[in-house]
């Protein structure tokens, strides 16, 4: 049994990892909450965002932490362009077409990352990459506790955007009632662009953060798939609380796993909590009937 | 006369002058083999799974164990690789579908599934752990390995007539139709009264049990076997995608995906040989199919009948 100041450090770093998590599953859960798909080139898409990161970063010496904007605001671009043109297009609104259209997506975007970049994993060190801050007996990343601080802004922000915009509740209105919505004169098509769009632009936000702390190479979206996946299903399909309580929960899943179960056998947390969930309660801890 | 055509074109490799493009054949077969088994479920079942890896992983990791620990032939190994494949076929599917996954959640949940078996393949004594395991060279019948590369072709060869055979049972027998029932409708396959979980699950054990024979033609043909190799996610792609492009749901439709999958990627290959362009193609395709053509290739030859 390792001793207790072991066991309390691991569970805060699963709760500052747990943060980013959820910045990358809050993108998620918008885009299934509103379009009711499910992006598995999600992945992918917060590749291509770290990259433009390190872009940024290494091309303009510009800090990951100042590109937030930028990145988020491009990202946006590119899932609202995706959307628009290619899922929206291709898959015709099918169920199984937008799934294995975001599938294929996400085996273009990497291997196109592959083509340009190689397979490399790159890194960029910035002021706070080592930086560390000592709470109590702990000694805390500061990177970490900047990206979980952003993701309770920016998932305040959502909700406030989706409540008490004309545009958000707009949104809301053609996840609930299609029909409707466009008898009061909103377009579908352009609500769901912009919700993919603004899903994906949260990616951009993740991606930013994540670099510091983090490595970039064409796979290694593969990393948060499942991981986002599961905090989604753990909150509840499409709620923004949920992604951030879940996100959480799964950073010291995987945290105590990791310390429990070795390093090895430690991931299979995240699997684990994932099959269970779907099994168990679908509906995730906090989600009403679906 | 088409049968006969078909037999002559599938053994006609076995006359080709160089050992390489006899292995070019017998992966495309292999892998015409493997989207047929995945097309059984995925296909006749519309049951799409994104971790049909798990069950190929399986076989390959059942047969290298009773090979290596227990000394067993691996001619008992290819009966064993397929129960294991069967049971866990059986097991996913009864858990996922009593639990009414469906669509996405089922493809997730497989994917879950195929990663934590890649997870404890990883980290377990009995598979090696990361290291994979090794089987000892002896070639011959009786040990199931093949140096001439026509014997492994002819193995490819008797893997495939099996996954099809499997299928035109699955288009012609009462079994087939309930599984077309449910896939068509749930609600009113089960109103027929058909076991709806039932025949799900059983079509994932057949499928999955043929999945994990792959698993073991793969595992003869290399000697050997670890956690990225078996669970790789790229494999679960590529069996899906070469039963979409030549047509979910069809008899020949597998094979006719192989080949076009397997001349695309290897004519990219020659051209351009940096790396990710010839995987990049298999999103390309698969992008393309499900936007031009849904039924795969197979649905063209009524498309032009109609147009005729």
């Amino acid at each position: 049994m390792p001793d207790f100041d072991i066991v309390t450090a691991a569970l805060v770093g699963g709760v500052l990892t747990g943060g980013v998590y959820a910045l990358v599953a809050l993108g998620l859960t918008l885009i299934y909450g509103v379009l009711h798909i499910v992006n598995f080139a999600h992945g992918a898409l917060l590749m291509v965002a770290m990259f433009g990161a390190w872009f940024l970063a290494t091309a303009l010496g510009l800090d990951p932490y100042a590109a937030v904007p930028v990145v988020a605001l491009g990202m946006f671009c590119v899932g609202w362009a995706l959307y628009r043109f290619v899922i929206g297009r291709v898959s015709r609104g099918e169920d199984r077409a937008i799934l294995l259209t975001t599938l294929g997506l996400s085996v273009v975007l990497e291997n196109l990352a592959l083509v340009l970049f190689r397979g490399d994993t790159r890194t960029i060190e910035t002021a706070l990459s080592f930086e560390m801050v000592e709470i109590g007996p702990l000694l805390l990343p500061v990177a970490k506790i900047v990206s979980a601080g952003v993701a309770l802004v920016l998932a305040g922000l959502l909700w406030a955007f989706m409540d008490l915009t004309a545009t958000g509740r707009a949104i809301r209105a053609v996840a609930r009632e299609p029909v409707g919505a466009r008898l009061v004169g909103i377009r579908p098509d352009r609500m769901f662009a912009l919700a993919y769009g603004i899903g994906v632009g949260c990616l951009g936000a993740a991606g930013c953060l994540l670099l510091p702390s983090f490595y970039v190479s064409p796979s290694v979206g593969e990393n948060f798939v499942l991981v986002a996946f599961t905090i989604v299903v753990l909150g509840g399909m499409g709620s923004f609380p949920g992604a951030l309580v879940g996100g959480i929960l799964v950073g010291v899943a995987e945290s105590l796993g990791g310390l429990f179960l070795g390093e090895s056998l430690g991931p299979i947390s995240i699997s684990v909590t994932f099959i269970a969930i779907l099994l168990l309660r679908p509906t995730g801890l906090f989600g009403a009937a679906r | 006369m088409r049968w006969g055509l078909v037999c002559i074109a599938l053994l006609m490799p076995l006359a080709l002058p160089s050992q390489y493009l006899v292995t070019l054949a017998m992966l495309t077969l292999v892998s015409a083999g493997l989207g047929q088994a995945w097309n059984l479920a995925g296909g006749f079942g519309g049951l799409t799974s994104f971790g049909h890896v798990a069950f190929f992983g399986l076989g390959a990791y059942a047969a290298a164990i009773v090979q290596l620990r227990l000394g067993w032939s691996p001619w008992l190994g290819l009966p064993l690789a397929a129960l294991v494949g069967l049971g866990a076929g059986l097991l996913v599917g009864f858990a996922s579908f009593r639990a009414g996954l469906r669509g996405s959640y089922f493809a997730l949940v497989t994917l879950a599934f195929a990663e934590a078996f890649r997870v404890l393949a990883n980290s377990l004594d009995i598979t090696g752990a990361g290291l994979g395991l090794q089987l000892r060279m002896a070639p011959g019948l009786e040990a199931f390995q093949f140096v001439d590369r026509r014997l492994s072709y002819l193995a490819a060869l008797v893997f495939l007539v099996l996954a099809t055979a499997a299928a035109l049972h699955l288009r012609a027998s009462r079994f087939g139709a309930r599984l077309a029932a449910v896939r068509e409708s749930e609600a009113a396959a089960s109103a027929l009264g058909i076991d709806v979980v039932r025949t799900k699950s059983l079509a994932l054990a057949l499928s999955g049990a043929l999945t994990a024979l792959g698993g073991v033609l793969y595992l003869q043909t290399y000697l050997y076997i670890d956690p990225s190799i078996a669970f790789s996610p790229q494999r679960s792609v590529e069996m899906l995608l070469v039963a979409m492009i030549g047509g979910a749901g069809t008899v020949w439709g597998p094979l006719l995906g192989a080949l076009v999958l397997h001349v695309v990627a290897e004519g990219t290959q020659l051209l351009v040989s940096r790396p990710g362009v010839a995987p990049m193609m298999y999103g390309v395709l698969l992008l393309l199919i499900v936007w031009l053509l849904p039924g795969g290739i197979a649905s063209l030859r009524g498309r032009i009948a109609r147009h005729a």
